[in-house]
């Protein structure tokens, strides 16, 4: 797997050793060893239970994806790679995120004071074509992050019955959530530590 | 055994940002308490964080929840330099308020008017959202953080230099980033796998 030994998120950065970014970082010496931890624990797990590296990589091209960074997604695509996922899956994510790329966050609140809030945007439940490649684990999956990514105040009990359907377990679940948070996570570290290199 | 979801008991829905304590119930079963092992129990970090059901249904993935635990602890409770905690908590819950986590927005809601003792404006943010006024150095990390929440990201080197201009050095501005980035984390585990609740006996 790519960056398992090296820091992704310098990685991403492009942070070199010595650079001021990296005296920056090393002030919260535990901000970035455990993000990378968490890495780790989400893609290289010790303990691998019922997600294989494929639907791990696979979820993350898909969340990095939707993200529009082009360099993170390249990233977890070489992971997906890796991981040996075929040519065939692998074109079948790129046209999942082609069709449902958009701009988040919307979704609505409980009925009251709130709903004057609501901004309504789409539900993208992956294409029929994509969803033979995928399979209808991976599918479900796949239309859940588009929930977490996007939209995550519509989420819903369905949402999870839903993954529950499609074979993946109480457990599978936490770890599918946190994957797509992590990433939401890693995505904008990197983006924001970016911007921080370039106005300086 | 198959796994179902949870129906939570009676409870009434927040229906509007508070300071309130909330509660938060899952719609995915904990580990039960009994069943924590000592990797669960590392995962926790906390020995404390066994009472919550929140931690308890993360635990499940517990070498993921111990690294998150502490990345989360470094960015909030770091005391050195940098962001005051009062904006580290201002920047949590500016995320929360965007992107809807009326429960995440609860708790650094009133963390950050705990330690600003500006509860006024904390309440704005609350009330009226993210482009309340809240007086330029907290704009500037209010807009810094929803500039970082949206999807595709819109923070920018403009972003950087407002908040330059309000006075935070790289170490602070990267506090910033921290803080907001982590709460993209949270308000997803938070919103997607259970729900808020008005607290018992309020």
């Amino acid at each position: 797997m790519p960056g398992m030994d090296s820091d992704v998120i310098d990685t991403l950065v492009g942070i070199k050793p010595g650079s001021a970014l990296d005296a920056i970082r090393n002030r919260r010496p535990d901000a970035r060893n455990q993000a990378q931890a968490s890495y780790r624990a989400l893609f290289a797990p010790e303990i691998p239970g019922e997600v294989t590296a494929t639907e791990r990589f696979a979820v993350a091209a898909f969340v990095t994806g939707l993200h529009g960074d082009a360099e993170t997604a390249a990233f977890y695509t070489a992971g997906l790679a890796t991981s040996g996922a075929s040519a065939e899956l692998r074109r079948a994510i790129d046209t999942a995120i082609a069709a449902a790329k958009g701009h988040g966050p919307y979704g609505s609140y409980p009925a009251g004071p709130l709903t004057r809030e609501d901004t309504i945007g789409p539900t993208h439940p992956v294409g029929a074509e994509t969803r033979r490649v995928l399979g209808s684990r991976l599918a479900a999956a796949f239309d859940h992050m588009h929930l977490l990514v996007f939209h995550p105040r519509d989420a819903t009990p369905a949402a999870l019955q839903a993954l529950l359907d499609a074979s993946w377990s109480t457990t599978d679940i936490v770890t599918l959530s946190q994957i797509a948070a992590f990433l939401s996570f890693q995505i904008r570290v990197v983006a924001g530590l970016r911007a921080l290199a370039g106005a300086a | 055994m198959l796994d179902t979801i949870l129906e939570p008991p009676p409870h009434t829905v927040p229906a509007v940002f508070t300071r309130a304590l909330l509660d938060w119930l899952p719609w995915l079963e904990p580990l039960a308490v009994e069943a924590l092992t000592e990797r669960h129990m590392a995962g926790l970090v906390d020995a404390a964080r066994a009472k919550s059901p929140y931690f308890r249904l993360l635990a499940r993935d517990p070498d993921a929840l111990r690294a998150r635990t502490r990345t989360d602890k470094d960015i909030f409770y770091n005391p050195d330099a940098g962001l005051p905690r009062a904006e580290r908590e201002l920047a949590a819950a500016a995320t929360s308020r965007f992107n809807g986590c009326i429960y995440c927005a609860s708790v650094h809601a009133r963390f950050s008017a705990t330690y600003s003792k500006r509860e006024a404006d904390v309440q704005r943010l609350l009330d009226e959202g993210v482009n309340a006024d809240l007086g330029e150095g907290w704009n500037a990390i209010v807009a810094a953080s929803v500039a970082l929440s949206t999807t595709p990201i819109t923070f920018g080197p403009q972003h950087v230099e407002r908040l330059r201009r309000a006075r935070l050095d790289d170490l602070a501005i990267a506090d910033v980033i921290h803080a907001a980035a982590f709460f993209n984390w949270a308000n997803r585990l938070m919103l997607s796998l259970g729900e808020p609740a008005v607290a018992a006996g309020i």
